[in-house]
């Protein structure tokens, strides 16, 4: 059915409006990021400046943002690995076995307050001489992303049919090699689209490491707050530190967006 | 199940190797093995913690945690929710921000979902520009619009300059600075609204449509009478995910609003307020009691919802 020319004018004129609201401000952003302070004061250089690195010649030398980028990379690449390897068999018992009991243990770490934990868990990793390393901060950030994989994977594997298993375990295989060797292969987009949502939001993360981080552990998103001073805030290097934060990560989710999209909407559908 | 050979079909590649008797009990066990160590995880992470908080708020513990404390039993909780003047406000302001912000995202979400539903030319650049929101970093969003909505150099003050509109204060106004918040928000999430309602129409049927368009019904009575009634299972799921998370919001309001949420704690959600109870002024005892009956609520909005979606399913 094709929608009447009314209708098609509106739609054109809504969207545009839409994807202004959406990308405008992050234009504004990155053109911010390379203005010289005195230019982003001046409304007449809105948009006829001329560009300046000097931003992000200080974020990357001065605020050894290098270090922070090369922390967040670690971070969050370590939590995605650890939370698949627990949570890929998990979520593969929970679908077969019908196990959704024990998935509302794993789920209630989505509805938990952060911050309700963070008092015991500084605690005790203090006590343990941890806070301040990578293993807590990773510890913390796979508590976000686990449950997650486990999410999107029982979805994933819920849909996948038993019948491949049941020819190989005709074929000798055991169900653990059935598993390994016949379903993980299988599940490979599942794998990505949980992998990177699960690297998404460990990236972005902000209030475990504001609590469990220290100055050598720092992630992006907590050294930003080194661009607000009390009294002061140096816009044009905040704004470039705010782009290095943000820009990765929406390129990679352009380029794999039908992953993204997928896990995002993982079981919505299906109620 | 395969423990004869002989039923191996002779085409096949995979050897059968004498099976362990090790593997064999792994196999056996499977069920728990595979799922035991994400259990044990995340509930070491999220049991202990939650049993001492429960704890913590029957003490008077404060400074230090690990400093003596004594047991007050109930007294935390009648000081907290005596409490009218931090406590009930952020209340109302936790409610005020979800309720608020869900509304205008559900609503905007719908629209656009609408919209975005029959194909059409460019549809993958609109999919692009509202996945953008959507991943990047809430602290970085935050210092954005605080740029954007700076009393003196924002550009929105400019914008509604041109409009012959006065200068506004915004995040820096006791009584704009929640609404300002909820826009940010708003901006940030609306998206996610778009995608699982998309999903969800997308995966509808055309056949009740078609029905009903021969039936005589105008646009809305299709959208009122057979859309919204299959899609209300998905929005239902979308309003539970945003919800939730909208009544979490801390990284929005810390980024634009620092500590205490402003000087007027004008943003002081339930969650900024106990983080600044705990971190900043080390009121354990007071701060786990604000933060059991903050799960106490989630819990129980949570528990209201999914009896509503079982309602809806009937």
């Amino acid at each position: 059915m094709r929608p009447r020319p009314a209708y098609q004018v509106f739609r054109v004129v809504a969207l545009t409006v839409v994807v202004l609201a959406l990308i405008a401000p992050l234009i504004w952003m990155i053109a911010a990021s390379f203005k010289t302070n005195v230019d982003i004061y001046d409304p007449g250089k809105a948009l006829a400046f001329t560009p300046t690195t000097d931003n992000y010649a200080k974020v990357l030398q001065q605020a050894n943002y290098i270090e922070f980028i090369v922390n967040s990379l670690w971070v969050a690449f370590a939590a995605t690995v650890a939370s698949l390897v627990l949570g890929l068999p998990a979520a593969y018992s929970m679908s077969r076995f019908n196990m959704r009991k024990s998935a509302l243990v794993v789920l209630m770490a989505r509805v938990i307050p952060g911050v309700s934990l963070l008092v015991p868990w500084f605690y005790v990793f203090s006590n343990l001489k941890l806070v301040g390393g990578f293993g807590v901060l990773i510890i913390s950030h796979m508590f976000v992303s686990l449950p997650l994989v486990v999410y999107i994977m029982m979805g994933y594997f819920d849909s996948l049919p038993e019948d491949l298993e049941e020819a190989a375990l005709v074929d000798g295989l055991t169900h653990v090699g059935a598993f390994r060797r016949i379903t993980l292969p299988l599940s490979v987009p599942g794998i990505a689209t949980a992998g990177i949502l699960s690297f998404i939001f460990s990236w972005n993360n902000f209030m475990f490491a504001l609590v469990l981080s220290d100055a050598d552990t720092k992630t992006l998103p907590v050294a930003i707050f080194d661009f607000v001073g009390y009294a002061s805030i140096d816009w044009g290097g905040l704004m470039a530190a705010s782009t290095v934060v943000t820009l990765p990560i929406m390129v990679i989710a352009l380029f794999v967006q039908k992953y993204v999209v997928s896990g995002l909407t993982a079981g919505a559908t299906k109620g | 199940m395969a423990t004869t050979t002989t039923t191996k079909p002779p085409r096949s590649t995979v050897a059968a190797p004498e099976t362990p008797g090790w593997l064999r009990w792994v196999d056996d066990h499977r069920k728990w093995l595979f799922a035991a160590p994400a259990m044990t995880f995340v509930a070491a992470l999220l049991v202990f913690p939650l049993a001492w908080t429960a704890y913590l708020s029957l003490t008077d513990a404060e400074g230090s945690v690990r400093a003596e404390s004594e047991f007050v039993g109930l007294a935390n909780y009648l000081d907290v929710l005596s409490d009218i003047e931090r406590f009930w406000p952020a209340v109302g302001r936790t409610a005020t921000f979800t309720v608020v912000a869900l509304l205008f995202e559900v609503v905007l979400g719908m629209a656009i979902a609408l919209l975005l539903w029959r194909p059409f030319k460019g549809q993958r650049w609109v999919r692009v520009a509202i996945l953008l929101p959507l991943v990047a970093t809430p602290v970085a969003v935050g210092m954005m619009w605080r740029l954007i909505f700076d009393p003196n150099i924002g550009l929105a003050n400019q914008l509604l300059g041109w409009f012959g509109i006065g200068p506004q204060p915004w995040l820096s106004g006791q009584y704009t600075a929640l609404p300002t918040t909820i826009f940010i928000d708003v901006w940030q999430w609306t998206p996610m609204v778009v995608l699982i309602l998309l999903a969800g129409l997308t995966s509808l049927s055309d056949e009740p449509q078609e029905a009903a368009r021969i039936d005589g019904a105008s646009t809305w009575q299709r959208f009122r009478h057979v859309t919204l009634p299959l899609l209300t299972p998905t929005l239902t799921v979308a309003i539970l995910l945003r919800g939730i998370d909208a009544l979490k919001t801390f990284d929005i309001l810390y980024a634009t609003k620092g500590r205490g949420g402003g000087s007027f704690h004008e943003v002081e959600t339930l969650n900024v307020y106990a983080y600044g109870l705990s971190f900043d002024y080390n009121e354990y005892g007071i701060s786990s009691t604000v933060l059991i009956i903050f799960f106490l609520i989630i819990i129980g909005a949570m528990w209201a919802l999914t009896a509503r979606r079982k309602e809806a399913q009937r």
